[in-house]
């Protein structure tokens, strides 16, 4: 490499590039939504009055969190086919980072909910509220007003963890790079345009984040 | 409800004639005994308080009846039907739909609008309509003198509207039973006299039988058909309000009402 920037290679890679984006953001999209809702069943899990649900579900959860993505990754591509399962790159991607997530967000939920004063429960229980009234009217959103900017960093680190995907060779935004790059064998160009493109989303989403707690968390 | 005939009678049927029966009832917190063998029954419709100094159990036992903890050992009837030792989940909730509570820090629910704080448990317990819902509401926040308020939340509100508004939520479940909790202790001085005027008002204008835990000595005399006077979880003295505020017996109660009043 000599180090002059092409700008013609820049243009070549834009379609590739868009394919990228759009998929990346897929998975973005619904990893988070995944991440979202299995994480408030692990916290559900996490609450429970039974030692019979809370421990496997602390197991799990721990054994997901403290593991690397990429292991995961692997392990869900290359061995699970062994035993017959077997999706493609694109939905393993989805599901092993919105199983990731969802123990970050589990813990998230769990602290939303418990910092829920007391007093909240028991106004519920004079009340006579069933179960599932104390929690989706009562509980949750009090619970949800306060994680918001939390669940809302999780997406920001999901966004900065789908290069990993390329690892299964997913066609997000890294991987289009990478492929351009070994047909022109020019590396500059794409994975400078990939690297923009990441703080082109990530900041203002965070901007936006920011805007939303002093929103919310008042 | 047709499941109601099904739960057994209890073996002891408490008195007709008495809505809340507590027999030999022990509360323990760790070493710490709260409540230590207490009798003690009320009679519907009555005005009972509560008074003694604080850690003598009178709040334990208004979260007992409401169900928020349960008792070590001992037995409470409500209305003839045994609410400890626990005769299940089901007729637990049975026994607390005719119970209310206000509570000390007044637990709205901030994510709610006035209204909806008072409608929600009308409407998703006793399955009233939403429109039934809100014309009970509406005639409430006008008796507490909220009537204008409904669509403000909670955190818009003085804290002595907000304990008005708890005690419109309470009473929109028509309990049979209404337990206050110290409901003006959290409250700035100046804000006391209106809650106090409303539960006064409620005191006279219906039938509901109201247990009261407060340190507000006059109030307790205008209101009570009965005060109990505790000390380290016993009743060491009750009457009416005249005999314990006039010519208390118990050394205890003298010394108490001494300091307080």
């Amino acid at each position: 490499m000599n180090g002059n920037w092409d700008w013609s290679a820049v243009a070549d890679f834009m379609p590739r590039f868009w394919d990228g984006v759009l998929l990346t953001l897929q998975v973005l999209a619904l990893g988070s939504l995944l991440s979202f809702s299995l994480g408030l069943v692990w916290a559900f899990g996490l609450r429970s009055a039974s030692r019979f649900v809370r421990w496997p579900v602390n197991v799990v959860t721990e054994f997901i969190r403290n593991t690397p993505l990429l292991v995961q990754l692997f392990f869900l591509f290359f061995v699970l086919p062994e035993w017959g399962v077997q999706f493609s790159a694109l939905t393993t991607g989805t599901v092993a980072i919105g199983l990731h997530y969802s123990t970050y967000t589990a813990q998230v939920y769990k602290a939303g909910i418990d910092a829920v004063p007391v007093g909240q429960w028991e106004a519920a229980t004079a009340l006579s509220l069933p179960a599932h009234r104390t929690w989706f009217a009562v509980i949750l959103p009090q619970a949800i007003r306060r994680i918001v900017p939390a669940l809302g960093n999780y997406v920001v680190s999901m966004l900065k963890d789908t290069p990993l995907l390329a690892g299964i060779s997913v066609l997000e935004m890294l991987q289009q790079a990478r492929l351009e790059s070994a047909s022109t064998f020019q590396y500059t160009e794409p994975l400078t345009v990939v690297g923009v493109a990441f703080i082109l989303i990530a900041y203002p989403a965070s901007l936006l984040l920011r805007a939303l707690e002093r929103r919310l968390v008042r | 409800m047709s499941a109601e005939n099904a739960i057994p009678a209890p073996e002891n049927p408490a008195a007709t004639d008495e809505l809340i029966r507590f027999d030999n009832v022990t509360k323990r917190f760790g070493k710490n005994t709260v409540l230590d063998n207490l009798c003690f029954s009320v009679k519907p419709g009555k005005h009972v308080t509560l008074i003694g100094p604080s850690g003598s159990g009178k709040t334990t036992i208004l979260r007992l009846l409401m169900t928020l903890m349960k008792p070590e050992e001992g037995t409470i009837h409500v209305n003839g039907q045994q609410l400890y030792p626990t005769q299940g989940e089901k007729q637990l909730r049975e026994i607390r739909k005719n119970i209310g509570m206000v509570f000390q820090q007044f637990n709205l629910f901030p994510n709610m609008t006035v209204l909806r704080n008072i409608t929600e448990a009308p409407v998703r317990v006793l399955g009233l309509s939403k429109d039934e819902a809100e014309q009970r509401a509406r005639d409430l926040l006008d008796l507490v003198g909220l009537g204008d308020r409904c669509d403000a939340k909670p955190t818009q509100l003085s804290g002595g509207q907000q304990q008005r508004v708890a005690i419109a939520r309470a009473l929109a479940m028509r309990p049979q039973v209404l337990l206050l909790d110290e409901v003006t202790s959290a409250l700035d001085p100046e804000l006391v006299a209106g809650v106090l005027d409303v539960l006064r008002d409620i005191a006279r204008t219906t039938d509901i039988t109201m247990l009261c835990v407060t340190h507000e000595m006059n109030f307790a005399r205008d209101i009570s058909d009965d005060v109990l006077m505790f000390d380290s979880g016993r009743v060491i003295e009750s009457g009416p309000p005249e005999k314990i505020f006039g010519d208390p017996e118990h050394e205890r109660t003298r010394e108490f009402l001494g300091a307080v009043l």
